[in-house]
């Protein structure tokens, strides 16, 4: 079964980072994307672009509507996702407590509706 | 950083009876020996660990660059300190803060002896592992404090975003500052409460270390461990604690064979580090003369027993069933149960271990893999093989470490 990791984290925790600074991070999740890849679990995940940069575009109502920046303020933000592959939500709760995002911010589980 | 290889003077806090014939190992143990102590002096009596670390930092930047030079001083700590010191007035004038550095042992003599100071890194451990500093930061303080790793290689050890442990950290020197945390050692009545989560994030260090012994971390657990048994004297547990962590030090190259994890009644005892286990040893019986049982105490014993095979050729199951009752009583966990349902299945055969591990199945806990990875084992061997596959199926499924998947998957297909 498909389960998608939601990771929310504080922007701010990543503001003004170096080029030093990513590295470190890259590899700390290069490291759990290899966990997840030698288990055989791993589906897909991105790093997205801080939520400024964010549109939202809705048809809702009849008229085209576009937003700059995200369709709701919280104080944690979604940075980025996986998708993994295993077997049932006690599977994916194991995973998902050795994903860095969840020591520092929140990871929401939602399994998929395609199965 | 002040781990520089390039920096050899201080006077190296070596394990008793550890051998370290590495000489660029001395040279870090020795520089890293003098910077926790320094630090330790500098921080306690201005209570700014941060502004402490950029001053030593300083210090040991213009020692790199002056040593070379004019030769190194008859007392390179002291040298250090004063240095350090220095840097931390001229600092807090600049922030027009009131200077709260005071009382230094006097360093400008440069012939007091390293021996002279004042060792304060315990009343630094009990700053970092205090009750009002969450306690998943007790470890990283330690970490970056006493032996000056960065922000940036403890994250990636705990596999933890740099960026927000890095900003975690600098809150908590923070708040250690603003709040007035006491740089002080409680006293005897307290003193075992206050050192309990300095053992907790040492021995959190150790654990890191178990499926990944090519990161050092074994050495860094060793190292605080070893350092804690100097500091605390007369600690059972402390002694307990530094024995535990080096019986799996000793273990270190024995557990992982072919990528997969070996079982420790199953390693090849050829690969045990012998002078490990000879300093374990030691410091358990130690501990033992003080004759107070504690849980790191009876956990090291249960190592003991274990490694014991080296000289027996054979496990002594009988002894690991009391010892495990034993810690049960003082410590109960879902992993001791388990562990205790596993040695029981080989004292008193599966059918015993399978009611042992009903136990576990009562309490309201997550689903937990060392259960499924038991109960799996028992079922085989009970010849119960479609039940037995369901349960290593399980098994595999909640585990995140591979050398511990293809163990699982070896085992599974071996039915």
């Amino acid at each position: 079964m498909r389960y998608t990791f939601l990771l929310y984290t504080d922007p701010a925790d990543l503001a003004d980072m170096t080029p030093d600074d990513w590295a470190a991070e890259k590899q700390v999740y290069g490291a759990y994307i290899g966990s997840l890849k030698e288990a055989g679990v791993f589906v897909d995940t991105d790093w997205l672009q801080p939520v400024d940069t964010a549109t939202t575009l809705t048809l809702k109502g009849g008229s085209r509507q576009v937003q700059d920046g995200p369709f709701a303020e919280t104080k944690e933000m979604l940075g980025g996702y996986f998708v993994i592959s295993v077997p049932d939500l006690d599977a994916a709760l194991a995973w998902a407590e050795k994903c860095p995002a969840a020591k520092t911010g929140k990871v929401e589980i939602r399994a998929s509706a395609m199965g | 950083m002040p781990r520089s290889q390039d920096w050899q003077g201080g006077n190296p806090c070596i394990g008793d009876g550890l051998n370290l014939s590495d000489v660029t190992r001395a040279a870090e143990l020795a520089a890293r020996a003098s910077y926790g102590k320094l630090l330790a002096i500098l921080a306690a009596h201005s209570r700014d660990i941060a502004l402490a670390e950029d001053a030593l930092g300083d210090a040991f930047a213009k020692a790199l660059a002056l040593w070379p030079e004019r030769g190194i001083p008859d007392n390179p700590d002291a040298w250090l300190l004063q240095v350090a010191k220095n840097g931390m007035s001229d600092r807090q004038r600049q922030l027009n803060r009131f200077p709260v550095v005071e009382a230094f042992p006097d360093m400008a003599d440069e012939t007091v002896p390293d021996k002279d100071f004042p060792d304060q890194r315990l009343a630094l451990l009990m700053v970092c592992a205090h009750p009002a500093i969450a306690a998943d930061l007790h470890t990283p303080l330690m970490l970056q404090t006493v032996l000056g790793i960065e922000a940036k290689v403890i994250a990636r050890l705990f596999m933890v975003s740099p960026a927000a442990l890095a900003k975690r950290l600098v809150r908590a020197k923070r708040k250690i500052r603003d709040a007035g945390i006491p740089f002080e050692i409680p006293d005897g009545n307290e003193l075992p409460a206050r050192s309990a989560p300095i053992f907790e994030a040492v021995y959190a260090i150790h654990t890191l270390d178990w499926l990944e012994p090519g990161d050092g971390m074994g050495d860094e657990a060793l190292y605080l461990a070893d350092l804690l048994i100097r500091l605390l004297t007369d600690q059972p547990e402390a002694l307990g604690l530094a024995a535990l962590i080096a019986f799996g030090h000793a273990r270190r190259n024995a557990r992982i064979a072919n990528k997969c994890l070996v079982p420790v009644e199953k390693q090849n005892t050829d690969l045990w580090d012998k002078d490990m286990l000879a300093y374990a040893n030691r410091q358990l019986h130690r501990a033992h003369r003080l004759d107070q049982p504690g849980r790191f105490q009876l956990e090291a014993a249960i190592q003991a027993v274990h490694m014991a095979r080296q000289e027996s050729g054979r496990v002594d199951w009988a002894s690991l069933d009391k010892l495990y009752y034993a810690l049960l009583k003082i410590a109960p966990s879902l992993g001791g149960l388990v562990a205790h349902s596993v040695v029981i299945s080989h004292v008193h055969g599966v059918d015993a271990g399978l009611a042992a591990l009903a136990k576990v199945e009562s309490l309201p806990d997550r689903p937990f893999q060392p259960y499924w990875a038991a109960r799996a084992d028992f079922l085989a061997r009970a010849g119960r093989a479609d039940d037995a596959k369901a349960a290593y199926e399980k098994a595999i499924s909640l585990t995140t470490e591979p050398p511990v998947i293809r163990f699982l998957q070896m085992r599974q297909a071996m039915i």
